[in-house]
Order: C-alpha cells, then structure tokens, then sequence
C-alpha cells in the first residue's frame, strides 16, 4: 500500500508501485483538474506539483511520490473561490479548449511560489514544457503577468482561508 | 608542508616571470577596421565553413548574446574565463586586428596588444591550421557584423589570474607546428585528422587534462569531465554497446539520431548542430578518422540487443519501479516515432565511468536545437528525490549494462541536483 498526500488530505491505494499519479488521480481520487495529453510528458496536460514543484503526472510512478506534498489544480482553489492564478486566468480569458490550462496554471503557480515578480522571458521559459494548440498564448502570458501582481497577499489569505 | 607548498608557488612564479620576461611579446599595430567588401567572397564561405568545424559560436557567444561577441562563461578547474568578443567592434572586439595578429593569436595565443591569452581559447590545437585557412576564419569573422560588448573579467584563483604564467605554460605545452600529414593514411583520414587536431580541437573536450589544464597527449580523446559533461572516449576502447562505422559516425556527427547509439547530447549537441550545417565530405572525414582510432571487439550494428524488461518490476528496487513507470513507456516499445527513445541497452551514458551524463540527461531531458525537429524527452528535474536517482542511476546501469556499479554515484547526484536546485546553472548551460 502507498500512502500519497494530495492537497493536503492523505490516500492510501494499493495500486502497483509503478502506476504514474495521474491514473490515480482521475480514476481513484475523482480529481480530474490534471489531464492526460500525451502520456509522454510532452504536452504538459498533467502537470501536478511535487513539493513545489512541477512534475508530469503522466510519467511519476506514484512510489516516487510518497511522504511528499502533491498538489493539484483542486488545491489551488474552488469555482468559488479561486486561488490567485485560476482567477487571473479566468479575468484574461485565457482558455480557449482549455485542454492545457489546468497544466499552465500548475506551471504558473510553481513558478511565482519561487519568483513572485517573474518577467517575460522567465514566464515563457517556465511554461515551455505546456503545450497549447488553440494559440492563447498571448492571453496566458497576460494571466501570468496578473497573477503575479499582490500574488504574495492572495495566496497567505488564501493559505489562511483553507485552514 | 604549506611552507613548502608556498615556496613552490613562488618559485614558479618567479621562473616564469623571468621567462615572460625574456620573451615578452610585442604589440602589434593596431589598423583601421577592414573594409568587409575588399575580402575575397570564397574565403568568406570557405572561413563560415572553417567556423562551423571549429565550434567558434558556441564559446565566443554568450546566452541571449550577439553572435560572436563573447562574454560566455567557461567554468575550468581553476576558476571561470569569459569569451573574448570576435566580431570586428573596433573597441570591444577585434576590429582593429590586423590578419598577422590574427593569425599570432592562432598560432601564439596573443591578443592584438601582446597579451597572453589563455588555452581555453586552444591554440595548442590552432597551431595545426594551415595559414590560407586561418586567413578564410580572418575574413568571414571579419565581415561579421560588428557588436559592441565587453566581456567580464575573468574569475580565477591565484596565481592562475597572472597571465605572464602562461608563457611558461607555453614553453611546455605548445608546439607551434603545424598539421604534418599521417604517414600511413589515405586522403580521407588525412584530411579528417587535420579537422580533427587543429580546428576541430576535439581534444579540447575528450581528451584528458593534467593539473595545468594541457592535454595528456598519451590519452588522445581517451575521455574527460569538461564543463559538465562528461566527454566520452571516442579513442582507443570506446564506451559503445556497438560497433562505431564510418556512416554512423558521420550521422551522429551531423546531429542525426540513430537506432544503436541514440543522438549527440549536451555539450556535443552545438556541435552536431553547426557539423550538420558544413559539407558532407569534411564530415565523413571526421568520422573516417575518428573510427580509424577505435579499438576493441564490439557486438556489430545488427547484433540482437533488445535488454528489454517486459515484466512487472520487482517492487522492493524503487530504481527498477521508477524505470518501468517513468522510463520504458518511451525507451521500450513506444507509442509514438517522435517519443522512441534508445533502448537503454545502446545507452554510451550508462557505459562510461561516471553517471554524471545520465543525470543531467534525466534531469534536464533532450531537447532539438532551437527550431529544429528531432527527438525529444522530458526533463524530471523536481520529480525525483536524490535518493531515487541514486536508485535509478544503480539499477539502469546494473541492468542494462552488467557492468561494476558506479563508486561516486551518490556525490554525483549529490552535487549535481543540490546545484542544479540551487542555482539553475547547471541547465542554463544544457539549453
């Protein structure tokens, strides 16, 4: 048996070591915020975070993962009360499909937990494993950009809120 | 002993001043910038085809820099030295350079002024360059477009940061001579070898080093830890699964992927890019060489070398679980052509002597040159914990190698990903 701790709650699955997190996540967690894409760690659908950091959810055994805090897009906030990155994405309208977004924003949330006031080339060097094929690109940007303003007051209020 | 040690340090300093001091060279004129138009358009084409061969780009270009004008910073053993600003900027460059100072510093390493400058930038391999060749690499550099850009100061430790030093490095190490011939090779290996030890200056990476950063010319390209990167042998008994031919070579060289030995990474990577830009017969001269100087039985090309698993993992080995969830999806039986990856059994990172390429690799991923279509694999930086790379590194090497496990690989993964967490420098440099 392995025991993950995602967003902050604990799930024990007796799923084979080697299954990636992203099955388990959709088919026994019911949370289906991380996509499957191209099950290649190419497309960057699935990207969850691993201690703060983005991970492909699609190529992580799950043994890799226990002990360690995982998070999801569903950790970032709720429809009615959306963490500080869901919301700029939504101000900016920055889903077309919105295939990729859940990864985007996981990518985007790492990055500003590490660089709060990210300029352009960082942002776009940070989400270059995310792919997105119906061109938002520009408006992706714009919501990095959105977020990463008074991004440190949201997420302590946020932080204070959840608990 | 630190007495003894200090002594010995100022004795040779001492020495060497006195020697720079003998010999102490010469400023040379300074000219006004050649007007690009009186150079010969086919040495211009025949000198951006000696640049490709000679890798000058990669060092003499900083990240987001203009081409050629320097400031890239080399990490060596004893500190950083940042590339010298080639493009004709008659202030920061090498405007004012006349061809004869150009050709000093080829042969000499001397800037314009008389300065010695250091082997990084390798001379010791120049010296081979025929004149009419160093004078083509004159005019196309000197019909670059000029960019104003004064590199950083070097950053090295005492008494290195002294160049007159080097004019005894230079008593020991070079040998202003240039390429004579092999006496037993054809016209191919010939030119090949001439590509190979001067401008190509190969053994600038893969050939071991001593304590003063000369090349050990008894281990000729026998293989060398150099900003990074672990550059295998490519030499004598060779760290391939399979046997090397000459065409194999020569597309691996040009930054093709092939079925038994992958595609050029890190380091080579730049260097398979610019090779993949010049003729086919420099080339296949290359290889031709190349393989001449490889030794050793290896299974042939088509030899059956799956080194498949196929079985579920055994549970207890976290490496042999991380393999069958993480890896084999794209290095056995992939779905997909754009996400086959080696069959790790042909893996030369698994078979060298240090699993510091195969961290990097996994860390940092593959990526095609910038516009480029090739293969393509996910970096796992901030997947793994250092223990389960250590884990990793030990079970794909056991498995897939049978070879004796590595003895450092904790300190390497250690001092690997601490850095590369710590301050990126590590994948700046890769990407």
């Amino acid at each position: 048996m392995i025991t993950l701790n995602v967003n902050g709650s604990t799930f024990d699955t007796e799923t084979a070591p080697e299954t990636p997190l992203l099955y388990v996540l959709r088919n026994e967690m019911e949370l289906n915020g991380a996509k499957f894409g191209c099950g290649l760690g190419q497309c960057g659908a699935c990207t969850v975070l691993a201690d703060g950091r983005p991970i492909f959810s699609c190529l992580t055994p799950i043994a890799m993962l226990a002990g360690r805090e995982i998070t999801t897009l569903e950790g970032l906030g709720s429809i009615d009360s959306p963490g500080p990155v869901q919301k700029a994405f939504m101000d900016e309208q920055a889903a077309q499909c919105g295939y990729c977004i859940p990864g985007m924003i996981m990518r985007a949330h790492a990055l500003l937990l590490q660089n709060s006031a990210p300029d352009e080339t960082t942002i776009r060097e940070a989400l270059e494993p995310s792919l997105c094929r119906c061109g938002t690109h520009m408006r992706i940007l714009r919501a990095v950009h959105r977020a990463s303003e008074g991004f440190q007051q949201q997420t302590s209020a946020a932080g204070e809120a959840s608990q | 002993m630190k007495v003894l040690y200090g002594l010995a340090i100022a004795l040779i300093v001492l020495a060497a001043a006195a020697v720079a001091y003998a010999v102490s060279p010469r400023a040379l004129e300074a000219v006004e910038r050649p007007d690009p138009q009186s150079f010969d358009k086919a040495a211009v084409a025949h000198g951006e085809r000696l640049a490709l061969i000679g890798n000058c780009a990669e060092c003499h270009t900083a990240e987001r820099g203009g081409a050629y004008a320097g400031g890239r910073p080399i990490p060596t053993p004893l500190g950083t030295i940042y590339s010298t600003n080639i493009t004709p900027d008659p202030e920061t460059g090498i405007g004012t350079w006349s061809q004869e100072a150009f050709r000093r510093a080829m042969y000499e390493g001397l800037d314009r002024e008389g300065q010695h400058l250091y082997p990084a930038f390798p001379y010791h391999h120049f010296t081979k360059v025929m004149p009419d060749d160093v004078d083509a690499l004159y005019a196309y550099l000197m019909t670059r477009e000029p960019v104003r850009n004064e590199p950083p100061e070097n950053e090295l430790r005492f008494p290195f940061n002294l160049r007159p030093l080097l004019a005894g490095w230079k008593l020991l190490y070079l040998d202003n001579e240039r390429f004579a011939g092999l006496s037993d090779a054809d016209e191919k290996v010939n030119r090949g070898a001439y590509l190979v030890q001067g401008l190509g200056h190969c053994g600038g990476c893969h050939t071991p080093r001593n304590a003063l950063q000369a090349e050990k010319q008894d281990e000729f390209l026998r293989g060398e830890v150099t900003e990074g990167w672990y550059a295998p042998a490519i030499a004598g008994d060779v760290p391939a699964a399979v046997k090397w031919n000459e065409a194999q070579l020569a597309d691996y060289l040009a930054g093709r992927w092939l079925e038994e030995h992958g595609v050029a990474l890190g380091a080579m990577a730049p260097v398979a890019h610019n090779l993949s830009r010049v003729p086919d017969e420099d080339v296949a001269a290359i290889s031709a060489y190349i393989v001449s100087l490889m030794e050793g039985d290896k299974l042939e090309a088509d030899a059956e070398i799956t080194g498949a698993v196929g079985e579920p993992p055994d549970s207890g080995d976290i490496g042999a679980v991380i393999y069958a969830g993480a890896c084999a999806v794209c290095h056995e039986a992939s779905p997909s052509p754009s996400a086959t990856g080696l069959p790790l059994a042909y893996s030369t990172s698994l078979r060298i002597p240090t699993p510091l390429n195969l961290v990097r690799i996994v860390e940092e991923g593959v990526k095609p040159p910038e516009g480029q279509p090739g293969r393509y694999m996910p970096g796992f930086a901030g997947a793994l914990t250092e223990d389960q790379m250590v884990a990793l590194a030990t079970y794909l090497r056991g498995q897939f190698t049978g070879l004796e496990p590595w003895a450092d690989v904790d300190d390497v993964v250690a001092r690997r990903m601490r850095n590369e967490s710590g301050t990126k420098a590590g994948t700046a440099e890769a990407e």
